[in-house]
């Protein structure tokens, strides 16, 4: 099967086949074997501890989205006395929540759909034509990757401004895909650099076109590092925080991103003494992220470390 | 095969290096030209002043404290995330001691790595939202609702300026091991299986072979985890900006660059200012990342 894991590491796809059978002697050098022991328990206690502390948060907010006021501001270890989801509708309704998402799935649909159509397009040619100024233009792209976004923080702001983009999603969703480019370029280079070149050779002969070679042939040829890069991109502008709060400015508050929301929510929560809603609000953002995280993990996992292993 | 070829190449680069060099390319350049000027963003074009933006940075004591702090983060974040990281990856792949000649993980190696890296999946900015409750100062804050139990003071774990940095720097960590985990699982099930079933024949234990075995042949990937967190040692933004009292308190005692430069720009209008600001960050991320990559450089070792 040709998932993005075996693609993002060759160096995980090629062990050893069949060795276990040829060392079974060795089975009887066995050194507390399954982990038992001293060692193995405290490997264990040590494990599920941390394990302890990741679930703790994430679980004792979504509890505390069915607490009262009181009950949040009294001993937190006490369980919810009700199970009602008048918070959560609160959330979903008056603190914007269910628009705050809603502008979020568009924004980042239309964004990695572009980042993924321009980052393949210029990678495909970067990869696989020779032309001058072809090293250039590499390494222009490239060269986003070693600059701080708060560089270049201030201009950006301008620029979005002078072009009418100020608080509007295209404006958003056009810097998000820029600020995509240099990673997936750089990966996807890299990862069309390694297909064969005879399939598209063949297909040129038979008078297939450069566009159609690269929609109908070198795509889904490329599809499991398309599918790492993907990942990491609808992951990385979903949870983009900076972007957004300058760009969608105080003004144009029904065209927030979750984050801001999110944030926004937990400021208000004081002066509007509504800490269920918040706490459900947060529950709201994190539960579809961790169902789609449970689907996905192996895939997820493969993709965001994808950048990290040559 | 000739037929086209340039219409196409052109075709195919206009869009994405169009929009690449007017949102990317051309704020950074910018960014140089306008952190040499008094730009407040009313008068059309902005005045050249020379230095004077680095000079008063010179004497800004928040810019210190900021610096000061990405200090802190640098040491401390990268060793405590890789420390912790290198220990559960090492049990998740190699703590089950060998079985029938081959290393494996402790039992439920798998729902550890999951539950580990979930951290990974959340914005910052909600996971700054989350610490809200769990690090409040009262006994309503979950960990000082624990300590109460056993009779613990409730502690100002953000409110403390001696302590609220080391708050926010414990959250990182918590958020970025389950990345490192899996990173370095990866590099570990890239050694071959015979260097231990061949350490384990000449009777090196477990301790020995994580120190003689598998940390020289993980250096590459070290190194590249290193540089990830060094680099995100410069940034903060987010955590410190939902996270901490006052936006970078109490007192500047968490503040970090990024939130001063969003700050001065988007709360004061110096545009001028923040962009000198965002220079020298640009500058430090550079010499921490052509240094470390000098300083780490070692021999490969080749199997």
């Amino acid at each position: 099967m040709a998932t993005p894991t075996s693609a993002a590491n060759p160096a995980a796809a090629n062990k050893p086949a069949g060795r276990s059978a040829a060392t079974k002697p060795a089975a009887t050098t066995r050194r507390g074997g399954g982990g038992t022991g001293v060692f193995g328990t405290l490997a264990h206690v040590a494990l599920i501890v941390w394990a302890i502390l990741i679930i703790g948060p994430v679980l004792w907010t979504f509890l505390a989205s069915f607490k009262t006021n009181a009950q949040i501001f009294g001993d937190p270890l006490t369980l919810p006395t009700s199970f009602g989801f008048d918070s959560w509708v609160r959330a979903w309704d008056k603190a914007h929540i269910g628009l705050y998402m809603w502008n979020t799935v568009f924004v980042v649909a239309l964004s990695t759909a572009g980042t993924m159509l321009l980052g393949s397009m210029a990678a495909y040619v970067l990869a696989r034509y020779e032309f001058p100024g072809n090293r250039v233009i590499y390494f222009i792209f490239v060269s986003g990757l070693a600059f701080p976004v708060f560089l270049a923080l201030v201009p950006l702001f301008f620029v979005v401004r002078n072009l009418g983009l100020l608080g509007t999603h295209g404006g958003v969703i056009l810097v998000y895909i820029a600020y995509s480019l240099p990673f997936t370029v750089f990966f996807l280079t890299a990862f069309f650099k390694t297909l064969p070149t005879s399939v598209a050779e063949a297909a040129a002969i038979d008078g297939c076109s450069h566009t159609r070679t690269f929609f109908q042939i070198m795509m889904p040829m490329a599809k499991p590092g398309l599918i790492s890069i993907t990942i990491f991109n609808i992951l990385g502008q979903w949870n983009q925080y900076l972007l957004p709060i300058v760009l969608l400015p105080g003004n144009v508050e029904d065209k927030w991103l979750i984050t801001q929301g999110i944030a926004n929510i937990s400021v208000n929560a004081g002066y509007e003494a509504d800490w269920p809603g918040l706490f459900a609000g947060l529950s709201i953002t994190v539960v579809p992220v961790m169902i789609v995280y449970i689907i996905f993990q192996r895939q997820i996992q493969s993709g965001l470390t994808s950048g990290a292993i040559k | 095969m000739r037929h086209g070829r340039y219409p196409f190449i052109i075709g195919f680069l206009a869009a994405p290096l169009i929009l690449y060099v007017v949102f990317v390319i051309s704020p950074y350049f910018q960014a140089f030209y306008i952190a040499l000027t008094d730009w407040r963003g009313i008068t059309a074009t902005p005045e050249y002043t020379g230095f004077d933006n680095f000079a008063r940075l010179f004497d800004d004591e928040v810019f210190w404290h900021a610096v000061r702090h990405h200090i802190v983060l640098l040491v401390a974040m990268p060793l405590l995330t890789i420390a912790i990281a290198l220990f559960f990856s090492f049990l998740l792949n190699l703590g089950g001691g060998s079985k029938g000649g081959r290393m494996t993980g402790v039992t439920g190696s798998t729902f550890y790595r999951v539950v580990f890296f979930f951290p990974q999946v959340l914005a910052v900015a909600i996971v700054g939202v989350l610490f809200q409750a769990i690090y409040r100062p009262d006994e309503s804050g979950v960990i000082n609702g624990l300590l109460g139990k056993i009779g613990v003071q409730p502690i100002g774990w953000l409110t403390n300026p001696d302590l609220a940095l080391w708050s926010i720097i414990a959250v990182m960590v918590w958020q970025a091991v389950g990345f490192y985990v899996v990173l370095f699982s990866a590099g570990m099930s890239a050694i071959p299986k015979d260097v231990f079933e061949a350490a384990a024949l000449d009777g090196a234990g477990r301790f020995r072979m994580f120190f003689s075995i598998t940390l020289p042949l993980l250096w590459d990937t070290l190194q590249v985890g290193w540089v990830y967190l060094g680099i995100a040692a410069f940034d903060g933004f987010a955590l410190v900006q939902v996270l901490s009292v006052d936006r970078g308190g109490p007192d500047n005692a968490t503040t970090v660059l990024p939130l001063e430069i969003w700050r001065n720009a988007f709360n004061f209008s110096k545009y001028g200012y923040a962009s000198a600001m965002g220079v020298a960050l640009f500058f430090m991320t550079i010499t921490f990342a052509v240094l470390t990559l000098r300083v780490t450089r070692r021999e490969r070792i080749e199997l």
